[in-house]
């Protein structure tokens, strides 16, 4: 039984990876279709995790912006998808947050710590007050209908958009640019002192972060079908990227994927199981896993693989 | 028109009141002992539903429960710390690993006290009347008990003033928030102040809470939007300074009443508009260093 020696086959991975990705894309064939909605939400959140983490992980700047970039990508679909189709709004949705993205990063990317965190936070905030006030005295009206779009073409949508992320993100972390990125986190100043371009690295790693994001919202949007600011701009949607990025273990590749998947699926079994108890209950999880789990999934893994190659040794 | 601008100016004053008092326990559990604590509302929500239940249910006066409900909440905040974040501090390897792991705890104190308050008090919106009459300033009316909310507020907040300035273990928070470790050396036992810190923190925001009660619906959900406000305020005052926060909070609240005067809607718009400025041109705030 030599689990640790297969896995680390180089052949083994990719093909492994190769094999889930087939499942995945025909499950729509053999699943029902609540499996095919809770999926979906799956992968909503590891892109959502995923594209956080590309930028924050490294660079340890905690961005609370995710929620902004969702809800553009939403207010995006529930605007345009009447007129366009569902390939371009998804494209457009991307590609506003990425806009704000530049924008947001070309100002504030000079902050650092606990500021940086708290005026992303503040920006979600600002977005929906005064779309908000614009819905209640300008247009008059409160939340927009969004166009229907089949579940299994959601499903689909956002399998396309989440092997990109991963894509890009592995990409963006075994090249220069992710090096460029490790560096500033270890020390902005000798980062820029080596010849690194620090701000246009922050922002252009910034700005693509968020389009994974913006295209999430535009898609997802269509499942809501009814939407308003407050729907679109949750700041939950902010904080629980970091929780699972965290929680999963940011240390690897694998961790943001692996917390998202995991909480994921946990929120949906508790809000299934214990409709009334599931955020105490979350709550409670959140606490014990931050006591316990201070290296996030990632270690409870390691741990679990050194014990089983200690006791390999031992048998040997 | 002066009558509109002392109505402005007053109501501005008695919500900064209350902003103050919020944002000098966040500052303080934030600046001293380096909790962001995003479950600080929680506390706040926690004393009004408490003053709201002794008022409702056993006729209890809301400024005698000040002394039920302020011990009760410095006691859960105390016990927190030397509990929940005294073990996460010990264990965290760096200082910014500690404020990552605790900010995570603090969200899930959030999720749990906000869900037994909804499963104890419920979704709906509560309140109570108490010293409801009016007073008339200079032509400019108000309900008595946001007068008394104001300056309780002050009160509470000046006597912790003095406390920091004037005791020793005011002296010794004032050390822990400088250097923590040369605190301790210097004979500081630093969980011990640490975790006074944060039950100061928790019986300032049940105080406000109370206050709160006095003047203002209430409901289960409440605390999220305290909780921002008062970081809008800590971060407004500059990080670690209580004079900051204090005069942040009135800051913050004439500037709502002004921007409420012209158009309600944009209140809220505003204290975040104002914060990304600020942060933007001088992000360590008026009294920050």
């Amino acid at each position: 039984m030599n689990i640790a020696g297969i896995i680390s086959k180089r052949s083994f991975l990719p093909g492994l990876l190769f094999l889930i990705l087939i499942l995945l894309s025909a499950l729509p064939l053999y699943a029902p279709t609540y499996t095919v909605i809770l999926l979906t939400a799956i992968l909503m959140y590891i892109i959502l995790t995923v594209s956080w983490a590309i930028f924050s992980g490294p660079t340890g700047y905690t961005s609370l912006a995710s929620a902004a970039f969702f809800g553009v990508g939403i207010y995006t679909s529930a605007i345009l998808g009447k007129s366009l189709p569902l390939p371009v709004v998804i494209g457009i949705g991307g590609l506003a947050s990425f806009m704000l993205a530049l924008l947001v990063g070309a100002v504030t990317l000079r902050l650092r710590g606990i500021y940086f965190a708290v005026f992303t936070f503040g920006l979600v905030e600002l977005i929906k007050r005064l779309l908000l006030w614009w819905e209640m005295t300008i247009t008059r009206t409160r939340g927009r209908f969004v166009i229907i779009v089949d579940n299994n073409t959601i499903y689909y949508v956002m399998l396309g958009i989440f092997v990109v992320t991963l894509l890009i993100a592995y990409f963006i972390r075994r090249s220069k640019f992710g090096l460029a990125l490790q560096s500033i986190g270890e020390d902005e100043e000798a980062a820029a002192h080596t010849g690194i371009n620090v701000t246009a690295i922050k922002i252009v790693t910034f700005a693509i972060s968020a389009v994974f994001v913006g295209a999430a919202g535009a898609i997802i949007a269509t499942r809501w079908t009814y939407i308003d600011p407050y729907i679109a701009f949750n700041p939950l949607l902010s904080f629980m990227p970091v929780l699972m990025a965290i929680l999963g273990g940011m240390g690897q590749f694998y961790g943001p994927i692996l917390g998202a998947a995991v909480f994921a699926y946990l929120e949906e079994i508790l809000i299934t199981r214990f409709p009334y108890y599931y955020m105490l209950l979350f709550g409670i999880i959140l606490v014990v896993a931050v006591l316990y789990l201070p290296n996030g999934l990632v270690g409870l893994v390691q741990k679990w693989r050194k014990g089983g190659l200690k006791r390999q040794n031992a048998n040997a | 028109m002066i009558v509109t601008i002392l109505d402005v100016v007053i109501a501005g004053l008695l919500m900064g009141g209350i902003y103050a008092l919020i944002a000098v326990g966040l500052g303080l559990q934030y600046g001293v002992a380096r909790v962001l604590n995003i479950s600080h509302g929680e506390f706040i929500m926690l004393g009004a539903f408490a003053t709201w239940s002794l008022y409702t249910k056993l006729g209890i006066n809301p400024l005698v429960s000040l002394a039920i409900c302020g011990p009760v909440v410095f006691i859960i905040g105390f016990i927190l710390h030397r509990t929940l974040f005294t073990r996460l501090r010990t264990s965290s390897g760096s200082s910014t690993a500690y404020e990552g792991s605790s900010l995570l705890a603090s969200f899930g104190l959030l999720f749990i006290i906000q869900n037994i308050a909804l499963i104890v008090w419920g979704a709906d919106i509560r309140r109570y009347t108490y010293l409801a009459f009016p007073v008339n300033l200079g032509g400019a009316i108000f309900a008595a008990n946001r007068l008394v909310a104001l300056s309780f507020a002050i009160v509470v907040s000046l006597a912790f003033y003095l406390f920091l300035a004037r005791t020793r273990l005011g002296k010794a928070i004032r050390a822990a928030a400088q250097d923590p470790v040369t605190a301790a050396l210097m004979g500081v036992n630093i969980n011990q102040v640490l975790a006074l810190c944060f039950g100061f923190g928790a019986l300032m925001a049940g105080l406000a809470g109370l206050l709160i009660s006095m003047c203002y619906p209430i409901n289960a959900t409440m605390g999220l939007g305290y909780t921002v406000i008062a970081i809008i305020v800590v971060v407004l005052g500059g990080l670690g300074s209580v004079l900051g926060s204090f005069i942040g909070g009135f800051i913050l609240g004439l500037i709502g009443s002004i921007v409420t005067y012209l158009d309600p809607g944009l209140s809220l718009a505003a204290y975040y508009l104002i914060f990304i400025l600020l942060l933007l041109v001088r992000p360590t705030g008026i009294l920050g260093k």
